[in-house]
């Protein structure tokens, strides 16, 4: 038994970190936010040289072949560096729909593409998570799609979208057919790309001829996995920077971090944070081994982290008082990016009453704010 | 990751198993606070001759003499507590004084005192805080004077569990007042029942005693009785509180805690309303269930860790702050589940499982504050962990 990373997954974990390093500085974060970030495509380049995208896709597709586990690790580094990429839709998502519904000819015409870049596919999912508002869904008519999903997640430049539908169903939707309409949500967090997706009668390519609950179920409990890592690596750094704030800035002809008052901010958060890391680790490889559990560890991975990654995203801007509240220092990214990922695909309340469910809990008819989808996919799950 | 078990482990986990079968039933039930009845002695004998209580104890000493291995020790946890079998005697002299003695003990020492302590023939109480040194222990005021080849024992221990039956007291004394606070203190091992000593319960408010303040006047006690080097009583009481942290990193007694609550859940109803149905508790239970996942996860980690002698750094250094306020929470979520009837305490018709959660609630409150408050624990983990700045010395200390 060995309750760990492997060499292998630490030299990923550090390759990754390096290239983010490299080309994802927090001035490059602040000309995205800005809009004056250089034209091209030139972080997808960089993410694409390091092999990002590839993580999840078969190597008989050209992919590196491994895990969520592996896919777990770029995502704490993406958070960490707050990187404006493409990543959980196009490089998980997408890929696991392809591999758990796709056709033999879908795989060989997507996931190629998808490992080496050339193509992106937005995600469409989020009403199946259980958080539909707004009147959002989408119904299919003999595979012709009317209404609209919120939140799809990679959707700039994407070529094509992986839809879910009301009935359970999975879709390709072309990005260009008639009837498509992108229309951008303006979020906190503008190191990610969401918008809302709506299909006013739009032909699509059915991922798998019925029922793709099962693969609708796993997407969403890899998301809530990649979105926990994603908040792991964002919160950790957010740790970081405040412990080296207190130690430079001096109140009181002191630093601050000599202040048990502050010092027991930062352990607070580095106490809570740190039992994520395994849980994390763990919920990711029991999604590849289809552990019994696995479907409660991702749950919880998510709702832990929400919780976790918003006490420590405001406890560091805490630590380094005023400044910490300026756009000038970008902390900010951090924080925004952590909140993002406590919203997305359901709230922690959301993700508990998933995990209560799971266990035979919250049995009672007549509850106020139920989620028939949520009890649905337990059940296909 | 590799969360399977070797055939190596497999055929061990199966020789636990049979043993629990085999012996199981004859395992008394855990011992609480009380001292050890002769059913109690009789199943400690047979867990270490079965190598299951001392395991890595040399032979000459009494123990089993095997080698260290992490996943043992881990199989043996886990197969009893599935089991709900009695590990054992979980006292100060299994617990602190017997790896204390491997580490620093002279070959006399360790020969006479291991094999008894370990099978609870001997028991210790450990006297270390007293009313003026409590996160500040190295400021002791217990003085012990040379006289000829003796030490004339005179002060106060506070917080000394199991004194008022322990034959034996390992005690931090200030043998060299002229040192500075950390190397003036000695390690003395000496009976409880010496001339000098008297033992008084400390009520706390469970309504139990299950302390007591150890007066000491003229206690005379032979030199030789120091363990380790004269003025070096500090390190070696460290390594003793090492072991002390080290107990609250057991994930299977996490797990343990956790399932209670769950079965309360269960069982328990409002108005023809199971609990586990309620909404709003259910969120609450919920969210005890991923921190214990969360702190399960940590200990194989650790346990990992330790196994490749790598240093587990953070992960090691958070468990007792965080288990120790996880398993205070969920008392307290038991209390709250339980509303008015969560009140009842001591005897009567509408008290559950004989106050526990109320009387847990309240010991769990001094195991926060026990063995290291929570606040200190911050310091070690800001210092150590986060290598934040140390606070500047106050002027003339």
């Amino acid at each position: 038994m060995r309750f760990g990373l492997s060499e292998e997954q630490r030299m990923l974990c550090d390759a990754v970190s390096k290239a983010l390093a490299k080309h994802v500085p927090l001035e490059r974060v602040k000309s995205h936010a800005k809009g004056t970030a250089p034209a091209s495509d030139d972080l997808w380049a960089a993410v694409v040289d390091a092999g990002i995208p590839s993580v999840l896709v078969p190597a008989e597709h050209g992919g590196l072949g491994l895990g969520l586990l592996e896919a777990a690790l770029v995502a704490e580094m993406l958070g960490r560096y707050v990187a404006p990429v493409q990543f959980i839709g196009t490089a998980v998502l997408a890929p696991l729909a392809l591999q758990l519904a796709g056709s033999k000819q879908q795989k060989s015409e997507w996931l190629g593409r998808l490992a080496t870049g050339d193509a992106r596919l937005g995600v469409a999912i989020c009403e199946a998570a259980g958080t539909g508002r707004d009147g959002a869904e989408v119904r299919n008519s003999g595979n012709v799609l009317y209404g609209k999903s919120l939140f799809v997640l990679d959707s700039t430049g994407a070529d094509a979208f992986v839809v879910a539908d009301s009935a359970g169903g999975l879709h390709l939707v072309d990005a260009t057919a008639p009837g498509v309409e992108l229309i951008d949500v303006s979020t906190i967090d503008v190191t990610r790309f969401v918008a809302e997706l709506r299909l006013a009668g739009v032909r699509s390519e059915p991922l798998c001829s019925g029922n793709a609950s099962h693969a609708i179920t796993r997407m969403i409990e890899a998301a809530w996995v990649m979105f926990a890592a994603d908040t792991l690596g964002a919160a950790q750094r957010m740790i970081e920077l405040a412990v080296n704030y207190s130690a430079e800035r001096v109140q009181f002809g002191r630093p601050i971090g000599t202040f048990q008052a502050v010092k027991h901010m930062c352990a607070t958060m580095a106490a809570a944070l740190e039992p994520c890391r395994a849980l994390i680790w763990y919920a990711a490889y029991a999604q590849d081994q289809s552990f019994d559990d696995a479907s409660l560890t991702a749950a919880h991975a998510k709702a832990q982290l929400a919780e976790v990654g918003r006490m420590v995203a405001r406890t560091s801007v805490q630590v380094h008082g005023g400044i910490g509240i300026t756009d000038e220092l970008g902390l900010h990214f951090w924080f925004k990016r952590i909140g993002f990922g406590r919203q997305i695909y359901g709230g922690p309340e959301e993700v508990r009453r998933f995990a209560a469910r799971l266990q035979g809990m919250l049995a009672d008819s007549n509850l106020g704010g139920v989620d028939r989808t949520t009890m649905k996919r337990g059940i296909c799950g | 990751m590799d969360l399977s078990y070797s055939e190596k482990y497999a055929k061990f986990r199966d020789e636990v198993r049979a043993f629990i079968s085999q012996h199981g039933h004859s395992a008394p039930p855990p011992l609480g606070g009380r001292a050890p009845g002769f059913d109690d002695l009789e199943w400690q004998r047979r867990l270490v001759e079965a190598g299951f209580v001392g395991r890595t104890v040399p032979k000459e000493y009494g123990g089993f003499g095997a080698m260290p291995d992490v996943m043992e020790k881990r199989i043996i946890g886990e197969e009893f507590s599935r089991a709900g079998v009695n590990q054992g005697l979980t006292n100060q002299g299994v617990l602190m004084l017997v790896p204390t003695l491997l580490a620093h003990g002279s070959e006399e020492q360790k020969h006479r005192w291991i094999r008894p302590s370990l099978l609870g023939q001997t028991l210790w109480c450990q006297g270390y805080s007293e009313p003026g040194a409590g996160s500040d222990l190295a400021s002791l005021q217990t003085f012990a004077v040379e006289d000829g080849d003796d030490f004339i024992i005179n002060g106060q221990k506070i917080w000394t569990s199991s004194a008022h039956f322990a034959d034996m007291i390992f005690c931090l004394v200030r043998t060299e007042p002229d040192q500075p606070k950390h190397l003036g203190i000695s390690y003395l091992i000496f009976p409880m029942h010496l001339p000098g000593i008297d033992v008084r319960p400390l009520k706390t408010m469970t309504g139990e005693a299950e302390f007591n303040e150890v007066f000491f006047t003229d206690v005379r006690v032979p030199k030789c009785e120091v363990v380790g080097q004269r003025g070096q009583g500090w390190i070696v009481a460290n390594s003793t509180l090492k072991h002390e942290r080290g107990s609250f990193g057991d994930p299977g007694m996490l797990a343990a805690r956790y399932k209670r609550l769950e079965q309360l859940f269960e069982r328990e109803a409002v108005s023809g309303r199971r609990l586990r149905n309620d909404p709003v508790l259910v969120d609450r239970l919920m969210q005890l269930q991923g921190q214990t996942l969360a702190l399960q996860f940590n200990a194989m980690r650790v346990m990992t860790c330790d196994a490749n002698e790598e240093d587990p750094g953070l992960a090691a250094l958070i468990t007792k702050l965080q288990a120790c306020e996880l398993t205070h929470q969920i008392q307290a979520l038991g209390i709250d589940a339980l509303g008015e009837i969560g009140l009842c305490y001591g005897e009567g018709e509408h008290v559950r499982e004989e106050g526990f959660w109320q009387g847990r609630y309240m010991l769990d409150l001094g195991l926060i504050i026990g063995g290291g408050t929570e606040q200190i624990q911050r310091n070690i983990i800001a210092e150590r962990g986060l290598g934040m700045p140390r606070e500047p010395k106050l002027a003339g200390r």
